[in-house]
Order: C-alpha cells, then structure tokens, then sequence
C-alpha cells in the first residue's frame, strides 16, 4: 500500500489530478455549508460581469443569479452523479463480467450477446431516451447513466476473469472444493481489481460528462443546479455574457481532467510490469 | 330604423416618419416565418405562422385596427338593426380572386358553411347564428337567434377568412388540391414554397385597393434556430422579424442595431395574456388564500424587466389591458413577500408540496418557471419543478394532473369570446387546454358572463364584465401574470408594416420600402 501511494505521489500528473479531485471533494462537501445562499436566489442586477462586486465575484447570470453560488453547489450535484452512478454501474457490471468469465459456455454467451445489445446502442442516445421517458430528475439520470456505462465494465471484468480462472491457484481451489462464489469472491476479483478501479475512475469523468451534457439538452433534475444547467442555461446568452458559461465550463474541465489524471496515474501505480520500470 | 355606423378609415400610422412620406412603389421584402407553418389554408389551418402568411393571401369581411374597431375589408360599410339581431354586410363591387372569378356573396354564404366544418374558433362565433342570406351578389345578411355583442368581432381574416367556392364547393375540404397553392382575394398571391427553406408570395396585380400593395415580392424565410434566426437579421438576410422570432434577450441588442425599428403594436386582437393554472380542486392551491398568497409573492415586475425585457406589462386581472370592457378598478396584488407570508400562515399551509409546471416554450419561460419557483419559496412554500416537453405539458394540463401550471392564452379581443372560457363552469371538460383548466366554479361569474354576451347595449355588457372582473381579481382562480408584448423588429425602411389590431398577419397590404 505504501508502495503504491508513493507511485502514485512519483507520477507528476497523477499528483496534479489527485490535487483538483481532493479539491473538487473538498468544495462538494463543505462548499454549500460555507456559502449556505441558494443558488436559485436572485441576487444581484442580471448580467453582473465577473469581478466587479466582491459579493458575487464570478458575476450573474441572466435571472441575476450569482455564478459563483452555483458552481460551489453545482460541484455536489455534478460530482455525486458521476460517484453514484459509475457504483451503480460497477455493481451491475461486475458480477455479470465475472460470471460470464468463470462459467464460461453457454452463460458467458447469453450474458455476452446481453451486453452486446447494450454496447450497439449509442450511449448517449440511449441516456437521453431513457431520462426523457422516466421523466428528468437525479434518480432517473442516475439510472440512465447507469444503464448506458456497464457494458464495458462487464466486458474488462470478463477478459480479467477469463484469464485468471486458468491460473493455478484457482485451479487449486477448484480442487481443493471451494464454491464457486467463495473461489470469484476471494480468488479471482480481488486480482482483477486494478484494472476496474483504474476504469472506474475513468467512468466518473464521464458520467460527469454525460450529466452534464443531459442538463445542456434541458434534461437535468430542474429542482438541482448543476454545472451542465448552468453552461446550457447560459448558452443562448454567451454574446451578451460569456462568464455565465465559461466558469461552470471550466469546472467541468477541471474535474473531468482531474479524474483522467487520476486515472492515468492510478493505471501506473498498479501496473506491476510499469512500476517496476520504474517510471 | 336602421343606426348607421360611422366608417372612418383612420389607419394609425406608427411611424411619425412614415405618415409625413408618400409611399414608394416596388421592393422585396424578406421576413422571418417560425416555426415553418404546417399548410397555408386558413380555412382549414389556424396556428400562428399560418395566419401570418396567409393574412396577407386571404381576406375577411372587416379589419380591426389598433383600438379593435372594425375597418372596412370586403366588406365596405356594414349596418346592425336596432334590436341588435341583424348585420347587413354591402361587399366591395369589383373584387376578385387570384385566378380571375369575382367574389360574391355566394363565396361569403359558402364559406360560412365550410368554416363551421373545418374551423372550431369560428364553429363556436357562429353559434348564436340563425341564419344568413344573400338577397343579392354584394348583400349578406346574417341573422342571430338573440343579441350577441362580440359578433362584429368575428370577421378577422385568421376568424372568419373567405374561401373561394368556386374551387372548394363539393369537393372534399382537407384533400382539396388548392389547399396546396391556396387563392385568395388578398394583396400577395401563393407562388412557390420550398419546404424548410423559403415561402414565396408575389403582388396581386388586380388587388381591389388601387395602388395597393407595393411591394413585389414577399420572402417568408424559414431558419429553425433562433441565434441564427437572429444572425440573419444582422447580416441583412432579412428585414422583418415578426414577435416570438427570436430570444427576448437579443431583443435589446438588436434593436441598438443601426436603421432597426421596434414596435410592439399589432397584436391587440389576440392580446396574449400570461398566468398560472393554479388548481382550485385539490391541495394547497384549492385555498383562495394561499392562491392570494402567490399573487403577492410573485414579483411580477421582475418578470417584465428581466425575463421579457421590459416588454409587455404587469396583468390587473383576467382581461389584457387592450381588450373591450378592461376595467384596472380591482383589487391589486403588488409584490409583498411578507404580507404573502402571513396569508399563508393564516391559511394553515405547513409545508406541503406544491408541484410547478414551467411551459417547455424555451429559454424564456424555463428562466420564467425558476424565477417564480425561487418567489414561492421564499415565500415559504415547498415547490418542485415538474420538467416535461410540450406533449407531456398538454396531458397533464388537460388531465388537471398539476398544482401550478404556466400558460398564456389569446384574448381575441371581447370577453365573451376569450376571456369567459377561461372562468365559467360550463366549460370545465378534461382533456382540453384552453377552457377552465383550474376548475373554478362560481354561479354567480357563471352568470355575469352568461348574461354579458347576449346584453345590448354595450353600456350595459360594460357594467356586466367590469362586476365579472372584480369578482374574479379577488378569487384568484388563476395567477395573472403578465400581457405579453411579442415586439416585431424591423428595418426602418419597411414602412406602415403594422396598422391593424393583427399586425404582420395582414400588414403587408399596406407596407412599402424606402429605398
């Protein structure tokens, strides 16, 4: 563990990612507690630029809404989709991956060609298909997301599985009579892990993604601010006023890019064949 | 005894500079149409973009202009008998349509009988019709089972358009070739329609007002987008953007644009009129103070100034402003969050949910729907916003599946034809938009608007609706919000555009370019 986390520290751009994530956390969780104010609130003249009053220093937008409020509570929402609904998907995509993978035959076909179904559709077509019809709001984009992201999750979780049901030791507790759950739960997905977690990680940043370009369409939960909102909100208005879009952007680009690096940096670490390079 | 009505012609020209110049001859004009209209058969088709285009290619009896008065449009002078039962209308001599035959009242009686087929506004202003005759070719007669005030109201060319018979008698209406190259009687003729790109309307040569029109051409442009809608009228691509064609937030920018012209005028005779469905059967809403509560909590004045622009003005009550019979002598709900606060207290509302229904219209109504959202719960209430798409909207509105709903409705100028559907329990019926969705019931407005449509003198439907509205602005059935103002933006050489109560829809008979 220790070794890890001094890979992970030796990796500059995985520090410089794990710092925006710890950041992006850190403004979810305590931001909203910090500055309290709605950020439905009408506040301020509308069209405020950035920079001119301290109290709303990010600017208003077009309601006289201040910017600053909304990406502070904006980062719960955004983050806690991307969070939930990559689990939502890690829980599905798991034990369809490793059953498939270790019983092989006809359940890996049925469970494949499953999958398959899933991954020809285009992702976010579906996502928005499935949260138009289930009516827009957190759990049915959650659900969405969810839905649209397991597939590969089941297919790496599959090939992992696949290659390391051959290995001798769960060959030998195969022999020895193990069940079937006891030798995937404690011999097989526990060395399977890494590449999961590194795609996890990868799946956060998209799922942020894909919230946010679900609020863009007019799609996201109308009782919730988010960063997606206020970029689509602001949009039609970005000759007028370009700060109402530009900042809730920019934090979409700094916590999908933090989550990449993350990723990337996480995928060095638990790499054995990278780490003893010695990178 | 017949009371001769005065018919003086007085066309309000709204551009000082307009009035003081002789109108030039020749031009093309190219004007945004949204969305790109379904068909152009007015008799058959009546949504907005339909009427705009085929105003200027169909006429009526009458024109209204901006005070609603009627002007002589077909019909060249009109009398109404003293017992106020019968109109006797004297067509124009020497119109005819676009392919050559002349218009009789052989066409008015026609068309009588194919809108009441094809054409439900119409179905319902002809309902206290008994009959109607021509006892010569430029004579109509119409006869009403008993006084019915709005009746000279009805003959607007998208109410009451006049369809050639010649070319639709015994055919069947909806399959009817013209429906696609649709010939009128008005000043542009149908000449080609690229679908989603452009629709074509030439200057009819043999139009009945000498002179007139003066233009030669109209492009009606189709440009889905709004932000390019917008572009297009920068870079000259058009000249005319009609109301609703784009974002109120462009609205200020582009009317700072050099030689652009601004009115909000010509839309009088549909006066639209913005409120919330706030539903009187069930929860919270079905408490008369906590529906006075919304009032006062909803500052309605932010809406004006920064949602619409400043455009359009704070609503008194169930009438718009512009229409007959308005009285302001109500009760007034200015924006006081406090004095909302304590009806709520007194009402005994704890807290309950109360679902809000923004309209899914655009940008607009969605920053509407989150501004009134943010009043009422600072106000103290508990408000979910419902998010649905226009389909969804309908349902649940028709299904009375709501708390608070947005809308805005068309007035059409009388009381009796758009105001009373809205309040009388006549008309609470699932499944419709436009009625008494909040089911508001009250035997005594049942009876003032009852009374209101059939009473003569006009005095006396006067004294009728302005007791109506009183009664009304104190229950709230519905929360009044704004009489919208959709602005029509023009180049400042298109002259005399908009002179009637209906503006671009039949404007372009009398507008011409400065070159």
């Amino acid at each position: 563990m220790r070794q890890f986390a001094r890979q992970m520290l030796r990796n500059p751009s995985g520090l410089i990612g794990l710092i925006i994530v710890v950041m992006a956390i850190l403004v979810a969780v305590v931001g909203p507690l910090i500055f309290p104010n709605s950020p439905w609130r009408m506040v301020q003249r509308p069209f405020l630029p950035p920079f001119t009053l301290s109290a709303v220093p990010l600017g208003t937008d077009a309601l006289g809404r201040d910017v600053f409020a909304g990406i502070i509570h904006g980062a719960r929402v955004s983050l806690l989709v991307g969070l939930v609904s990559t689990l939502a998907a890690l829980a599905v995509g798991v034990p369809l991956g490793a059953i498939a993978g270790y019983f092989g035959g006809r359940v890996d076909d049925a469970l494949m060609r499953f999958t398959e179904f899933f991954q020809t559709i285009p992702s976010f077509a579906l996502a928005i298909v499935l949260v138009a019809i289930l009516q827009p709001s957190i759990y049915s984009i959650v659900a969405a997301i969810a839905i649209v992201s397991w597939p590969p999750v089941a297919r790496l979780v599959r090939g992992e599985v696949l290659s390391l049901r051959t290995r001798e030791y769960v060959q030998a507790a195969i022999v020895t009579g193990q069940t079937n759950r006891w030798i995937i739960w404690h011999e097989i997905l526990p060395n399977a892990l890494s590449p999961v977690i590194v795609l996890a990680s990868l799946m956060i940043a998209t799922a942020i993604l894909l919230e946010s370009s679900l609020s863009f369409l007019g799609l996201g939960d109308p009782n919730l601010i988010s960063w997606g909102y206020m970029v689509g909100a602001g949009r039609t208005v970005i000759r007028q006023a370009w700060w109402i879009t530009v900042f809730p952007g920019l934090a979409i680009l700094l916590s999908v890019l933090g989550l990449n690096l993350v990723g990337e940096g996480l995928n060095d670490a638990l790499n054995p064949r990278l780490a003893r390079q010695g990178r | 005894m017949l009371k001769k009505l005065a018919l003086s012609v007085t066309l309000a020209c709204l551009t000082a500079a307009a009035s003081a110049q002789e109108p030039k001859t020749g031009g093309v004009i190219n004007a945004v149409i949204q969305p790109e209209p379904p068909g152009l058969m007015l008799a058959l088709i009546q949504n907005g973009p339909t009427q705009m285009v085929s105003g200027n290619i169909f006429e009526g009896l009458l024109r209204y202009g901006p005070k609603l008065e009627p002007l002589p449009g077909l019909a060249e002078s009109w009398t109404i008998s003293e017992d106020a039962k019968v109109y006797t209308f004297k067509l124009k001599p020497g119109v005819t349509w676009h392919d050559g035959k002349p218009f009789t009242s052989a066409d008015v009686l026609f068309s009588i009988e194919m809108l009441k087929q094809t054409h439900a506004r119409a179905r319902g202003n002809l309902g206290q019709l008994e009959k109607v005759e021509a006892p010569d070719d430029l004579t109509v007669v119409f006869t009403l089972k008993q006084p019915f005030g709005p009746f000279i109201g009805i003959f607007e060319v998208g109410s009451l358009p006049m369809v050639p018979k010649h070319l639709y008698e015994g055919t069947d209406f909806k399959t009817n070739p013209n429906n696609n190259t649709p010939v009128g009687t008005g000043p542009f003729m149908f000449k080609e329609w690229q679908k989603g790109s452009f629709i074509r309307l030439v200057k009819n040569p043999n139009y009945h007002v000498k002179g007139k029109p003066y233009l030669d051409e109209i492009y009606w442009q189709i440009i889905p987008d709004a932000a390019a809608r917008a572009v297009a009228y920068e870079t000259g691509k058009v000249d005319v953007l009609p109301g609703g064609s784009v974002e109120n937030f462009d609205v200020p920018r582009l009317s700072k644009l050099a030689n652009t012209c601004v009115t909000g005028a010509g839309w009088e005779f549909f006066s639209p009129l913005a409120w919330l469905w706030l539903n009187n059967r069930a929860g919270p809403t079905s408490n008369k103070k906590i529906r006075q509560a919304i009032m006062y909590a909803i500052d309605r004045n932010f809406a004006k100034d920064v949602i619409w622009n400043g455009l359009g003005k704070v609503a008194t009550g169930p009438s718009a402003s512009t229409i007959k019979f308005y009285t302001d002598d109500v009760p007034k709900y200015p924006y006081d969050p406090a004095k909302a606060k304590a009806l709520l207290k007194e009402a005994g509302y704890n807290g309950e949910k109360v679902r809000l229904m923004p309209l899914p219209y655009g940008e607009t109504w969605q920053r509407w729907g989150e501004a009134v959202k943010q009043n009422l719960m600072d106000a103290g209430m508990n408000i979910e916003t419902i998010a649905t798409d226009v389909p969804g909207s309908n349902q649940r509105i028709g299904d009375w599946d709501y708390d608070i709903s947005f809308t805005y409705l068309y007035q059409y100028g009388d009381p009796a034809l758009g105001v009373g559907r809205n309040y009388v329990s006549s008309q609470i019926m699932k499944g419709q938009q436009f009625n008494n969705v909040e089911g508001y019931s009250n035997p005594e407005i049942d009876k003032l608007f009852a009374e209101g449509a059939n009473a003569t003198p006009d005095s006396k439907r006067k004294e009728i609706y302005e007791k109506a509205q009183k009664i009304l602005v104190e229950d709230v059935p519905v929360a009044w919000m704004l009489e919208l103002q959709f602005p029509t933006i023009t180049r400042c050489k298109v002259k005399n555009l908009i002179t009637t109560a209906i503006g671009v829809n039949d404007g372009f008979r009398d507008a011409w370019v400065d070159k």
